[in-house]
């Protein structure tokens, strides 16, 4: 799937598998424009990463889909529902069938964990012993039974985060909206705040959506991912093929960090005019992977390469492999040879210059 | 010191607590509401109306600016309509909750307006309308600070009603005033300073041990 796809699929009339629909959103703060107009469905039960940079948009985007922030022009659509142009009080009861969490939590210090769970129950008209009731249920899916009557205080980062969890999930919303919820814990309270986001998504079919500036979030999370760059959606699509293919700039940079990369002293020694080495890219994904590629190429094509950098990845259970090699050029026809083998097996190849230095 | 002169520093005392403590209630019982009022309607708030804030921001500050003294006498026709004189501890309380209600709706909108917006978001994410988030998250999140602010009110009180004793209040000022200053008395002065002393370190305790309980942050 790809942008040009889902964006015809927005335009189309509401399905009943939506639970959120985006058309033509557009926010603009001042002169500079938050959402430039951006389309988008989120499908029950998946789990969708929207990624950016700062300032990107995505808090905005975010902040709209619950009414924390108004559009200026658009559509949003919550369960087949539109929603802009409603007034605070319209809001307030579906506001009820989406939960959020937040980057810092955000608990109320002057309750205790088992009191803010039961906030939005209080909210709803729920009697005490049925709010606490559900709430116990709640701690005890977040694995906090035992922190029921503490503050939030003395809670760590992660404890206070599945604390937000168990309150977003309270009133058993049809939606979970995550604005950063990972973003000021450890990488290992990360994985383990998302593998809990995960079990619910699976335990409940909750469906989720998440904006984070972190590739290691989505490619650990999310069902499908959206890019968003200056308040437009640039890429969307299943995260590994996202991954395997990225197409905007934006996209390739935020994935720098999390792909494997030509090593620097390589790199830096590269040069556009031939050398002994030709360095080729390689990218594969999903089943064209799966075969034994290095095998075979060294026995159609024998000595005619040299492994200089990669691996393979998988995301959803798919493999996502990126690879580096050195082709020699002393036989002129070789790198040619080479690059029609792995096309002819699916790979996309890029090749990146020459080495000159290596022996 | 004689047994008449005791009597006549523990009726002070009483007098003061009387004073202080009827014009510290209504105060917090007015000032409270004037200062959600101050931060509900401000720039970003949950009931943004700049107008009435602006309004409501200069009566406050107009009261503020009225030196104590004058807006003693200058009440004195409003007293009179409401305790029925112009004299006495009770009449008073008038002038006095009437100075403190704006100087407290200051004091508790500081502390009001400290709470976390993404409390207040959260609370609207959660379906919550402005009355919940009164009650639910801006009170009990700035519930430390509006029991200090009120500590330090009722302090100040102790030491506005001084001057009450212009309008025949009587109070420990007052005492320490005509006996102590004007008739020489210093035995009468010294025990009225360490009372007041006493007293005001006495407040402080009981509003700092209460901020202690109820501080979880």
């Amino acid at each position: 799937m790809n942008s040009v796809v889902s964006a015809s699929a927005a335009a189309a009339l509401p399905q009943a598998d939506e639970v959120v629909r985006l058309k033509d959103v557009k926010r603009r703060f001042g002169t500079t424009p938050a959402l430039d107009g951006v389309s988008l469905t989120v499908r029950k039960g998946e789990i969708l990463g929207i990624i950016g940079r700062s300032g990107a948009g995505k808090s905005t985007l975010i902040r709209c889909l619950n009414g924390l922030e108004q559009t200026d022009s658009g559509e949003i659509h919550i369960e087949g529902r539109s929603i802009t142009g409603l007034s605070e009080k319209d809001l307030q009861p579906l506001r009820r069938r989406i939960g959020m969490i937040f980057q810092h939590f955000n608990l109320l210090s002057a309750k205790t964990v088992e009191e803010n769970v039961a906030l939005p129950l209080k909210i709803e008209g729920l009697g005490k012993t049925e709010r606490l009731k559900r709430a116990a249920e709640l701690l005890d899916l977040v694995g906090l039974s035992d922190k029921a009557k503490a503050y939030p205080s003395s809670l760590s980062g992660g404890q206070k985060q599945r604390v937000g969890i168990a309150r977003a999930l309270a009133a058993r919303p049809a939606l979970l909206l995550s604005d950063e919820a990972t973003s000021a814990l450890d990488p290992e309270t990360t994985r383990s705040i998302l593998a809990l986001l995960k079990d619910i998504n699976r335990k409940l079919g909750l469906t989720i959506l998440l904006i984070t500036h972190e590739m290691e979030v989505v490619r650990s999370v999310a069902d499908r991912v959206a890019v968003i760059d200056a308040g437009r959606i640039v890429e969307e699509g299943q995260v590994w093929s996202v991954f395997a293919d990225p197409q905007a700039p934006i996209t390739q940079s935020l994935l720098s960090g999390i792909r494997p990369q030509l090593p620097d002293t390589i790199a830096a020694r590269l040069s556009r005019v031939a050398g002994t080495e030709q360095i080729l890219s390689i990218d594969m994904a999903g089943p064209a992977a799966q075969g034994a590629l290095f095998a075979d190429l060294s026995q159609a094509l024998p000595q005619s390469f040299r492994l200089v950098h990669g691996g393979i990845d998988h995301i959803q259970d798919q493999p996502v492999a990126r690879f580096f090699i050195a082709v020699p050029t002393r036989d002129a026809a070789l790198p040619e040879q080479v690059q029609n083998f792995l096309k002819a097996r699916g790979a996309r190849v890029e090749v990146l210059g020459y080495d000159a230095n290596h022996a | 010191m004689t047994p008449i002169m005791l009597e006549l520093l523990f009726r002070s005392l009483w007098e003061t607590i009387l004073m202080t403590g009827a014009s510290g209630l209504i105060s917090l019982v007015a000032g409270l509401p004037l200062g959600l009022a101050l931060v509900a309607t401000s720039r970003g708030g949950i009931a943004e109306k700049p107008w009435l804030n602006s309004l409501l921001g200069a009566i406050v500050n107009g009261f503020r600016s009225v030196p104590f003294i004058i807006l003693l006498v200058a009440l004195i026709p409003l007293t009179r309509l409401i305790v029925g004189t112009a004299l006495g501890t009770w009449a008073a309380i008038v002038p006095l909750a009437i100075a403190a209600t704006p100087y407290y709706a200051r004091i508790a909108e500081v502390s009001l307006r400290e709470v976390d917006r993404g409390l207040i978001d959260a609370v609207r994410a959660m379906g919550g309308n402005r009355w919940t988030i009164i009650r639910e998250v801006l009170v009990p999140e700035a519930l430390p600070g509006i029991i200090s602010g009120f500590t330090v009110t009722l302090v100040t009180l102790v030491g506005a009603s001084a001057m009450a004793g212009a309008i025949g209040a009587g109070g420990l000022g007052d005492l320490a005033i005509r006996y102590g200053y004007q008739r020489f008395e210093t035995t009468v002065m010294i025990a009225v300073v360490i009372v007041l002393i006493i007293l005001v370190c006495g407040i402080q305790w009981l509003g700092d041990r209460l901020v202690a309980r109820l501080d979880h942050k």
